[in-house]
């Protein structure tokens, strides 16, 4: 019964959204069904919550390594729950200016909007920054020409990379450029095709987008596959044991 | 002389008047409205549930892109049958366009008149055009622009049903080896060699995302091989039902393995839903644990790099798989193995080993060959329509029939 009632579950609401893309009747159904989910994932938040609680508050009872790093979640938590659902410093809205409840939770000035502004962004960013160096270090090892494979990858890099500078023009601007007023000669259309500009162009736009498509069309079908053995209940690995 | 005199101050006293009535005409008069549109037209919006109507109409005759623009915009008005009052325009148009559309509130079974109007400068404006004696909206019942998506939906899914069951009538099926799940016995066998935890991360979307699902039945397969190896599996989550859900599928591998006493479910553990915060934590837990090996099975953005960067700094094995083709260039610089789009779909089938999960791949690649098909006659057909210089001969039709049609969403005929 454990397994039984979320797989018929997942395949009603499953077939509802198909049938609701192509029904325009039951439009509202899947729109309905994706409602529901959002209500469940709200609830399972507290969940989440419990459970993180939980993990830390266990970790600085027992004192294991790293529990003070703990004690600051814990207290980032509370804080921030706390000022968020006391709506602590929050203006009151104009329509019902004398309740001091009535204002946004995260209008400018209140106190979950400054941890948001001041904390919160600013850490984001710290860590999204991180991703610069990240791709320096990624960069360097992908592009070793280690191999025919690695070194035309490099090759190809270094080309697209060039393209998209100035240094393209620096480097192949005295290629001559297509005339627009007369037919391209062969040779006219291969100098021109030869500047970094347009090779990377042609890289981009023909090579890569055929690959990348190529890898699109696989996804797609792979989704349709998954799907389908998910609704169908071939794959069940996700629902678990099915015991009490 | 005095005469002569007379006569011009006469002349001046005419031009003053002159020039105050011109005056006095321009602060008063409003200025000429422009023509009125005409040939006002309202239909139902196909294939919809009944949500909009198509307005049309002729433009104004001052309404000329090389003239001077007296024509700034148009003004529509509707009402229900029966009612005497326009009320406040409900849409406008520029000038220069002629069709609209209206999805405002249209309710199903409810006639309107409609009334358009162009307006011109300090807002002059000109006769109405009208459409009077009701026009309403109907509900349909199949969206004929997604025909050609539907019959391609059913074969393919169909061919998928067909292998599925031939596979569990015993059909031999053949599938490719894929290197990046062959390693992981590799990877989990070299984390038990190591006294060293192995870590899974599902992602960073919820349980309604394909990739998480994916993502969660190569767990069940990873944690099998841990729970046989005797080695210690962390999951951490950026979702609460997703750890739930991974919480259900490693016990049930572990139970599987016939080792539910070694299940930790405080292994499984949800960390917050911020995408960097969760980065912060995964990857300082990385650098302080040192995991033998990391996967990373299901949809990823830019923590993907963070995340297989730390990973390779610790010298750990590492396993990725992805179908967000963005972030499968930094899987494949970082990690060891990547599983691409679909590889990373049929993992679980593959893993699994059982005959009519196989049965699903051979599906995906009779899609292959219908979208193979597809792409060859679409292209073979615009090459040589192209190479024959007709743009509206037969090969050209059938391209852009292709393209449009079957590929598009104008429905199924022309």
């Amino acid at each position: 019964m454990k397994r039984t009632a979320p797989l018929l579950i997942a395949a009603t609401v499953g077939f509802i959204i198909i049938v609701s893309t192509f029904i325009p009747y039951t439009e509202s159904w899947g729109e309905d069904s994706m409602i529901w989910f959002d209500i469940l994932a709200a609830v399972a938040f507290v969940l989440g919550g419990g459970n993180l609680l939980k993990m830390n508050l266990k970790k600085v009872s027992e004192r294991r390594p790293g529990w003070a790093y703990s004690a600051i979640i814990i207290a980032a938590f509370l804080i921030t729950l706390t000022v968020g659902l006391l709506k602590v410093g929050t203006h009151p809205n104009e329509v019902f200016w004398n309740k001091p409840w009535s204002g946004d939770y995260i209008g400018e000035g209140s106190a979950l909007w400054w941890i948001y502004e001041y904390l919160i962004y600013p850490l984001t960013s710290t860590m999204f920054a991180m991703l610069a160096f990240y791709i320096a270090s990624a960069a360097f090892r992908a592009f070793r020409a280690k191999n025919m494979e690695a070194s035309l990858l490099l090759g190809t890099a270094f080309i697209v990379l060039l393209g998209r500078t100035y240094a393209a023009i620096i480097l192949t601007g005295w290629l001559p450029e297509l005339a627009h007023d007369a037919e391209p000669s062969f040779f006219g259309q291969l100098w021109n095709g030869l500047r970094l500009e347009k090779l990377t162009e042609t890289i981009m736009g023909v090579f890569n987008l055929a690959g990348s498509r190529a890898i699109n069309i696989g996804i797609a079908l792979g989704i349709a596959s998954t799907s389908l053995k998910v609704l169908l209940g071939i794959d069940r690995s996700y629902l678990g044991t099915g015991e009490d | 002389m005095r005469t002569a005199r007379l006569r011009s101050l006469a002349i001046a006293a005419a031009c003053w008047l002159g020039a105050i009535d011109v005056l006095a005409q321009d602060s008063t008069q409003p200025p000429e409205p422009p023509a009125p549109p005409s040939e006002l037209q309202v239909r139902d919006r196909p294939s919809d549930n009944g949500q909009a109507l198509l307005i049309s109409w002729a433009a104004s005759a001052d309404d000329a892109p090389d003239g001077s623009p007296r024509v700034l915009e148009y003004w529509i008005f509707r009402r229900e049958l029966g009612q005497a009052e326009w009320g406040e325009k409900i849409l406008d148009s520029p000038a220069g366009t002629t069709a609209k559309t209206d999805d405002q509130k249209i309710k199903v079974g409810t006639q309107y008149e409609y009334r358009i109007v162009a307006v011109g400068v300090n807002e002059g404006v000109s006769e109405p055009a009208e459409l009077l004696g009701g026009v309403g909206s109907v509900r349909q019942w199949f969206n004929v622009q997604k025909a050609w998506f539907g019959i391609l939906l059913v074969v393919i899914c169909g061919a998928v049903v067909y292998f599925i069951e031939a596979a569990r009538g015993g059909k031999d099926l053949k599938v490719r080896k894929i290197a990046g799940l062959e390693a992981v016995d590799e990877a989990v066998g070299r984390a038990t060699e190591l006294g060293r935890s192995v870590l899974f991360i599902n992602g960073i979307q919820d349980i309604n995302d394909i990739q998480t699902i994916a993502g969660l039945t190569v767990l069940g397969n990873v944690a099998r091989r841990t729970a046989e190896y005797d080695a210690t599996l962390e999951v951490p989550t950026s979702r609460s039902l997703v750890m739930t859900t991974a919480r259900e599928t490693v016990q049930a591998a572990y139970l599987s393995a016939g080792r539910p006493d070694a299940y930790n479910e405080n292994n499984i553990y949800y960390l917050t839903d911020e995408q960097f915060g969760f980065v912060a934590s995964v990857t300082g837990r990385m650098v302080r644990e040192k995991y033998a090996a990391c996967f990373y099975m299901g949809a990823f953005y830019a923590e993907s790099l963070i995340l297989a960067e730390t990973g390779n700094s610790i010298g750990a094995i590492q396993v990725a798989g992805t179908a967000m083709p963005s972030q499968l260039p930094f899987f494949v610089a970082a990690c060891d193995y990547t599983l691409i789009g679909e590889e990373f779909f049929a993992a679980s089938a593959y893993l699994s080993g059982e005959p009519h999960q196989m049965g699903s791949l051979k599906g995906q690649d009779f899609g292959k060959v219908v979208g193979a098909v597809l792409l060859l006659l679409g292209c073979g057909a615009a090459t040589l329509a192209s190479m024959a210089g007709s743009s509206d001969g037969a090969l050209a039709s059938l391209a852009a029939y292709i393209r449009d049609y079957i590929l598009g969403s104008k429905g199924l005929f022309p």
